[in-house]
């Protein structure tokens, strides 16, 4: 076969890469200018270099921001991952119940960020709130305002809440598509439940698996809106996380550079565990003795 | 091991049954023998799946029992009738190794590790698999899958039976033959029974020694590869056996004489006593493509037909006959003339059938 090398198709990949640049690299690019320099008024500036980094690296305010926001996610996630496959597992599989069941497990995916804050406010006031009244009620001072634990749980909560439908709807969809050959197979093999769920249902689960974790844990990362409506970032700084602080640091106190850093490093933090999260699960897919 | 015998099974998807087409499987009697490489034959929506589920437990049947060594086992799932199944779609524990895989049904018998090493390392010895045993099943290609499928049906050495679903649906022509005569050997080596659906009458005919060929939920007719050929007992079996299958004519008799449509067949006296003998209208004559005589010239009790066209299919032809407008199909060996235009036909007596509703009745002795 003749391959016909015509270097002028490189022209066709432009219109892409058009809209990449005002979608992605553009405002990136801007970013990064503010990042690396102090900007007085549109005639006076200073290239500063890595200054800015390196002061975001070492500001306590920040550190203590990043530590809260890692075990927020990983919390949520250490929960939502087991809860929603546990869902999935117990949603019926036809018939009126399985739709009934579906729109009632879907609900709390469609309310926006901000009305969740203020429903959990709500519901979690002593006076006229049902849960804060309930565990009033029954002895337990619950306070978000005063208590950090109180606080926690009710953002770990009411994150669980909104956000396990969506593991639990992915996995879902991922066990319907299994053949019942399989189910049929495991049970002339003689293999127990657990095994069903260990060799069957939970490998055929691994992709929808990766997606609705890496959504979970890009989306948890970035929380903003609920903890703000709920807790304020309180008490004291105990749930605020790192959106928070950038959105203080950059609108309340307009200190662009060093928010711009401070958001650099945040998109590769997330990008780094993103991608080192990836690049593991799809190595253990590989055959480690290929061919032998 | 053990004979399965089917008695008066019937069964329905719906759950209140009426009418005799309900029924994915109408009543019926069967036994499989110990020992015995069956085919369970049929077009799609027959019931062939259906009964294989039934027998394997998958499905507990509406009406009648199943009986393993003449023992009721309706109610026991497949995991207490020690049965083994082989799916149309290979069945693989993706993230085990090919060893794993196969150890599997060993293992969750509780059966010692030394014991399930040695059945494996048999098992795969067999089906060579040996040099594939440390990979991860997901990574084969889909005959060693199946394969990997069938070595899990065969690692257990006191099976009752193994059950096949068209288990080469997902096989390359090539390999297809390969793996169906491993099966064959598997079968002459370990001598367990063995049913084998399929709707492709080659891959029955080459693996089993009886055939059952089902239609609309019923056994039609059970026998040899050979049995099903020259003798068809029911006029499905003419059609689905063969290629092309058996040509069937509408008889009648008039003044002594028989005729298909407006056409005289010339044929022996037993056809004609046979033909006025039966009480229905539905009676058809039975004749298979491979045993109709073609002449080029006017022979005694041949027939006059027009000649179609003719298909040359390289050791063999096709000839595609009108006698009175009755479609007739007739196979002309490669050492023959192929006749064009006209020829005559002739139907040796001893090759014909007469099927009275449908189903095959004996000529009357002279």
């Amino acid at each position: 076969m003749n391959k016909v090398y015509n270097n002028r198709a490189w022209w066709l990949i432009l219109p892409m890469l058009l809209l990449v640049a005002f979608s992605a690299i553009i405002p990136l690019m801007t970013v990064v200018n503010y990042s690396v320099q102090d900007v007085f008024d549109a005639h006076t500036r200073f290239f500063t270099g890595t200054e800015w980094f390196v002061k975001m690296l070492n500001d306590p305010m920040l550190q203590g921001a990043l530590l809260r926001q890692f075990a927020f996610s990983l919390t949520i996630l250490a929960i939502e991952v087991p809860l929603g496959i546990g869902i999935a597992l117990l949603m019926p599989k036809r018939g009126w119940q399985a739709s009934v069941v579906l729109i009632l497990v879907t609900m709390p995916l469609l309310i926006p960020w901000n009305v969740v804050g203020s429903i959990w406010q709500l519901f979690t006031r002593g006076d006229i709130g049902l849960m804060g009244w309930s565990l009033r009620e029954l002895g337990y001072g619950y306070n978000i305002t005063a208590s950090p634990v109180d606080a926690w749980a009710t953002i770990i909560l009411m994150d669980v809440w909104h956000w396990t439908p969506l593991i639990a709807l992915l996995c879902y969809s991922g066990l319907r598509s299994i053949p019942d050959a399989y189910y049929q197979a495991a049970r002339i093999d003689r293999a127990s439940k657990w095994s069903v769920f260990r060799y069957i249902q939970l490998p055929k689960l691994t992709n929808v698996l990766v997606i609705g974790v890496l959504l979970r844990f890009m989306h948890s990362f970035m929380i903003y809106a609920e903890p703000f409506v709920l807790t304020g970032g309180g008490p004291g700084s105990s749930t605020t996380f790192l959106s928070q602080s950038l959105t203080t640091m950059a609108i309340g106190q307009q200190d662009l550079g060093p928010s711009a850093a401070f958001s650099l490093i945040y998109f590769l933090i997330i990008l780094l565990v993103t991608w080192v999260f990836y690049t593991a699960i799809m190595n253990m897919q590989k055959d480690d003795n290929k061919g032998a | 091991m053990a004979e399965i015998t089917l008695k008066s099974l019937a069964h329905s998807y719906s759950k209140n049954p009426a009418e005799p087409q309900d029924y994915a499987i109408r009543e019926m009697n069967h036994v499989w023998h110990q020992g015995g490489a069956y085919a369970l034959l049929g077009p799609s929506g027959c019931g062939k799946s259906t009964m294989l589920n039934i027998i394997s437990g998958l499905l507990e049947p509406s009406n009648g029992e199943v009986l393993f060594d003449g023992k009721v086992v309706n109610s026991l799932p497949p995991e207490e009738r020690n049965i083994a199944q082989v799916f149309q779609f290979p069945v693989i524990y993706d993230t085990m190794t090919v060893y794993d895989n196969l150890a599997f049904p060993l293992r969750n018998m509780k059966t010692p590790e030394a014991r399930v090493h040695e059945r494996v390392m048999e098992v795969a010895d067999v089906l060579e698999l040996t040099s594939q045993l440390k990979r991860k099943a997901k990574n084969l290609s889909a005959d060693e899958k199946q394969k990997v499928s069938m070595g899990r049906g065969l690692v257990r050495d006191d099976v009752s039976a193994i059950l096949f679903d068209e288990p080469l649906t997902v096989i390359d022509p090539q390999l297809k033959w390969k793996l169906r005569r491993k099966l064959k050997e598997i079968h002459h080596r370990f001598r367990i029974t063995m049913v084998y659906v399929t709707h492709d009458q080659l891959e029955a005919s080459t693996f089993a020694d009886m055939i059952a060929v089902m239609y609309e939920g019923q056994v039609v007719q059970f026998g040899t590869p050979r049995e099903l050929f020259e003798t068809p007992n029911h006029t499905f079996v003419g059609y689905f056996i063969g290629s092309p299958g058996m040509n069937f004519l509408d008889v009648t008799v008039r003044d002594g004489k028989v005729f298909s449509g407006e056409a005289q067949l010339l044929v022996d006296n037993r056809v004609h006593d046979g033909i006025a003998r039966a009480t229905s209208d539905n009676v058809k004559l039975g004749i298979r493509p491979e045993f109709i005589e073609v002449h080029q010239e006017p022979v005694e009790d041949g027939m006059e037909v027009k000649v179609e066209h003719a298909q040359d299919l390289g050791t063999y032809s096709i000839v595609y006959a009108s006698l009175g407008g009755i479609s007739l199909k007739a196979r002309v060996e490669e050492d023959q003339i192929t006749p064009v235009d006209k020829a005559w036909l002739r139907f040796p007596s001893e090759k014909i059938g007469l099927y009275v509703d449908d189903y095959r009745v004996e000529l009357p002795h002279e």
